[in-house]
């Protein structure tokens, strides 16, 4: 079942697929296999993606609990619609939705913050594609739920320690807004039906 | 009989040694395995900057190749850094041969970004003839030997080499507008920063280790990658996902990661005023 949340005019949908029988060579025989596929909006995916691929991987096979269904796979497609900046957040955030959608069992959430900083050395959260260019720096983090802490960093541009830390407190403040909205969206949903 | 534990229930076996704030191979949490560094006169002689870097068994060799090209149309002042991480089948049974996976092109794209994120090289330097010619550096990254910590030794391999780095004089010749290059006069690459890699291993989502061999990655629950430069300010925080952490245990990461860029920064100044001729 497809997801698709979107911070301003960036949207990414998310499609997930499992768990289902894994081929024989990717199986893996105590939990279950996780792929990621992320399909940018023109081109063919390339080095960038791949690269983002395995941050996403990493970061769901850090909270979904593979050991309950082992030598199956779980395959995620995310699909960029359109890209306004803080791309990498969206991704995050569509996947956990879709995670969550797909009833898989999860150890706890997660969601994506991006933060950029000025050249002045204020934050920005959720940066437009110009504020990102701009910014001297531009870092996002995967927060989860449980105690906020940091399952997923990466970083661009280069900034101090203290600046990082700072950066980091912000995100972790405004991942309580994500989840409140992820929990909103489930209660939509499920209020419903 | 601690070989048959070892290969039978590896992750206990690495618990007792953890336990006693060791590792097996009679290392600290958090010491380094012994770091070697050759440069070009023993490694690639057809490459123009060549470095052969060996963190323990993890062995990696970076050849860089300048070549001209006419810059892009947008950024007429610029010239290419293109790194290319390879890791062939040669160096461990995990990797097949055939187009790159998954490994390698993730960390190609981390050196990408170190080298733009620490402007180590700025492209304008690269630049000959604003909007006719440029260099472009191509920079192979090639692991024979993997045993762990692939990051830290590219990037280590990636400095040393650029380091080595001799660029022969370019000029454009007015009548008929083709470049001439003079082999016999040589400049070295002007580089502005000296970015370090420093990973670290988590185990059972609280220990962190540093250095981790090829077993020790198998067996943890997640990675972190800081790079540092001279001044101590950030170039890459590189977390792929795995154990979540608190901002207290990234800062004393961080901390580790500022100390190992002086050892490293010493060791290259040591190497290069060693080969450089009197």
């Amino acid at each position: 079942p497809p997801s698709s949340p979107c911070p301003g005019d960036t949207s990414v949908l998310a499609g997930l697929y499992g768990p289902a029988e894994a081929k024989l060579s990717k199986e893996l025989p105590d939990r279950a296999a996780l792929e990621v596929l992320l399909r940018p909006k023109v081109g063919l995916p390339g080095v960038l993606e791949r690269s983002r691929e395995q941050l996403l991987r990493q970061t769901c096979e850090a909270v979904v609990l593979g050991v309950l269904h082992p030598r199956t796979a779980i395959t995620l497609v995310l699909q960029v619609l359109s890209d306004a900046g803080s791309l990498l957040s969206c991704c995050l955030n569509a996947a956990c939705m879709g995670l969550l959608d797909a009833g898989l069992p999860l150890s706890s959430l997660f969601c994506g913050v991006t933060c950029a900083l000025d050249p002045d050395g204020t934050i920005v959260l959720d940066p437009t594609t110009r504020q990102e260019q701009e910014a001297r720096a531009v870092l996002s983090f995967a927060i989860d739920s449980r105690e906020r802490k940091v399952l997923m960093a990466t970083t661009k541009g280069s900034c101090s320690m203290e600046e990082m830390q700072q950066c980091l407190a912000a995100a972790q403040r405004a991942a309580d807004t994500i989840f409140q909205f992820y929990r909103d969206s489930v209660r939509r949903r499920y209020s419903k039906s | 009989l601690s070989i048959c534990f070892r290969t039978v229930e590896p992750l206990e076996y690495y618990r007792r040694f953890l336990k006693e704030n060791c590792r097996p191979d009679g290392r600290e949490l958090g010491e380094f395995r012994a770091t070697t560094c050759f440069f070009s006169s023993g490694s690639i002689t057809t490459a123009d900057g060549s470095a052969l870097v060996k963190l323990g068994n993890t062995t990696v060799i970076c050849g860089v190749k300048a070549e001209l090209a006419a810059p892009a149309a947008d950024s007429a002042n610029k010239g290419y850094i293109v790194p290319n991480v390879e890791l062939p089948s040669l160096c461990s049974e995990r990797f097949r041969s055939g187009p790159p996976g998954e490994e390698a092109q993730a960390a190609s794209q981390f050196i990408a970004d170190v080298i733009e994120n620490s402007q180590m090289i700025v492209k304008e330097d690269l630049c000959i003839a604003n909007g006719k010619l440029a260099w472009v550096l191509y920079c192979d990254i090639i692991c024979l030997d993997y045993d762990g910590n692939l990051l830290d030794a590219s990037v280590f391999a990636l400095l040393a080499a650029l380091k080595n780095v001799q660029l022969p004089s370019v000029t454009i010749n007015e009548e008929t507008g083709l470049s001439e290059v003079n082999l016999k006069q040589k400049t070295p690459l002007i580089i502005r920063k000296h970015p370090v890699a420093t990973s670290f291993a988590i185990f059972d989502d609280t220990l962190l280790i540093v250095d981790p061999t090829g077993e020790e990655e198998d067996l943890a629950t997640g990675t972190v990658t800081i790079v540092t430069d001279e001044e101590g300010r950030l170039c890459s925080v590189h977390k792929p996902g795995g154990s979540p952490l608190t901002g207290a245990k990234l800062q004393d990461c961080i901390t580790r990661a500022i100390t190992r860029h002086k050892e490293v920064k010493k060791l290259i100044d040591k190497v290069i005023k060693s080969i450089t001729p009197k």
